[in-house]
């Protein structure tokens, strides 16, 4: 096994398969399905190797890959900033206002779908997207190509990474995609009081865990050792008069109007503001959102209803939330290929 | 010729007291994030009944184009139907978790 490949390792005490939490029982009996699987998969066609990893990591980094030579992926997919960007959306080409928030790229090797739409299903399909976009990087893929081609140093790590692929669309989205594979969430509070560790966590996010998993319905749509069912929920957040029908573009079916994918709670306390369109500043908005069951009701998810917690139950579920952030990975930024 | 007929008399007298196949209802649970079945074997005017086991909500449709049909959000223990009356393959999907997918395979 690659040393890359071991990284993403937890000790073989933790391997646990177990994404999909739909019929979830008591909290204890279902602890070992909010621990992270060993392995991050990656398609028989690109399995990690530490070439792609180093080359997708340069990319990354790398803001040649827009059309004005100054957005990097990583301008809005920033690791000091939980992988994304701080903002309540992006701002993309031109300066130019983006209708989203950024999502993290936090653990999207084990997501089965990205985006906040789910127009994309493998890190492969979705790293180019942003980069051909006209509003995000506007860079022209064929061109972007050419780009690479005449830089000595990418020519090198491309012949080492994909040997008798060369330099195209397809191998440019293989090694960006193949960076994000390692861009894993480390071990957590939470994910050592679950090892077994009872002082891990405060009372409080012990409490917290119980209301989420319980009362307050949380795992409903956050489930997993990743806190997400990879699906997609109309929660009835405000948009001010900004209308997003979210999934719906991609499947129309009525109850999809307004809904979006499920992020990930890890790191949650690195990633404020919160919700699709950046909605809320801190945790604790977030709960007040949801304990009122949301604000738009149109089209609301039958999932979300008026929870009536208690003041200490709210500070519990922030407390719970804050104990899924581990120390943010250590990423070396890469010295650019001339 | 008379043996003819009576043989074709006794197939009318049959399907009189028999009648026609009878239309069967399949019955596909949601489960633990999954369709029971990856593929269901049906007949034309056949029913199917989605039957949702799981703890959370489902919302079960399909954009084919013989079968198009969206039966909404629905939540645990309860079930909605489908009839099938058109030949062809149906793609169904869950519209809440796009993970879930299954085919129906209608035939005559």
């Amino acid at each position: 096994m690659h040393a890359i490949a071991k990284r993403l390792l937890f000790s073989s005490a933790m391997a646990t398969t177990v994404i999909f939490a739909m019929g979830a029982a008591s909290p204890e009996a279902s602890r070992d399905r909010y621990l992270r699987p060993a392995e991050a998969p990656a398609p028989a066609d690109n399995q990690l190797t530490p070439d792609r990893v180093q080359l997708g990591r340069a990319l990354f980094f790398d803001p040649r890959l827009s059309g004005s030579n100054w957005i990097s992926c990583a301008t809005c997919h920033n690791p000091g900033l939980g992988w994304s960007d701080g903002l309540p959306t992006g701002w993309g080409h031109g300066m130019k206002k983006l209708g989203r928030a950024t999502p993290t790229i936090l653990n999207t090797a084990f997501n089965p779908i990205q985006m906040w739409d789910g127009r994309k299903s493998t890190l492969e399909d979705q790293a180019l997207g942003p980069i051909g976009a006209d509003a995000e990087m506007n860079q022209p893929l064929p061109e972007l190509v050419a780009k690479l081609s005449k830089i000595d140093g990418y020519r090198s790590m491309f012949k080492k990474a994909y040997p008798s692929e060369g330099i195209s669309e397809v191998t440019i989205a293989k090694a960006i995609a193949s960076f994000e594979r390692t861009v894993i969430s480390t071990e957590s509070p939470f994910d050592r009081w679950r090892m077994g560790d009872a002082q891990a966590i405060s009372e409080s996010a012990k409490r917290g865990f119980e209301t989420f998993t319980g009362k307050a319905n949380c795992q409903a749509c956050h489930s997993g050792f990743n806190f997400t069912d990879n699906g997609f929920h109309n929660i009835g957040v405000k948009n001010d008069g900004a209308e997003d029908v979210g999934r719906f573009a991609q499947r129309p079916v009525a109850s999809l109007k307004g809904a979006f994918k499920t992020p990930t709670l890890r790191d949650i306390a690195l990633t404020a503001p919160y919700m699709r369109n950046g909605a809320y500043r801190t945790l604790e908005e977030v709960v007040e959102h949801y304990d009122r069951g949301g604000d738009l009701k149109e089209n609301l998810s039958p999932e979300i209803k008026p929870l009536h917690l208690s003041t200490q139950e709210k500070a519990d579920l922030v407390e719970f939330m804050k104990s899924l952030t581990g120390k943010p990975m250590q990423v070396a930024l890469p010295q650019l290929p001339q | 010729m008379r043996k003819f007929i009576v043989i074709t008399l006794a197939t009318a007298a049959f399907i009189a007291i028999a009648g026609p196949a009878a239309a069967a209802d399949h019955v596909v649970s949601q489960k633990d994030g999954a369709f029971s079945v990856g593929t269901l074997q049906a007949k034309s005017g056949d029913e199917v009944t989605f039957k949702n086991e799981d703890k959370v909500f489902h919302n079960v449709f399909s954009l084919s184009k013989i079968l198009p049909f969206d039966l909404g959000a629905y939540g645990p223990g309860q079930a909605k139907k489908v009839k099938l009356d058109q030949p062809g393959k149906i793609q169904v999907e869950c519209a809440i978790h796009p993970s879930m997918t299954m085919v129906i395979d209608v035939s005559r």
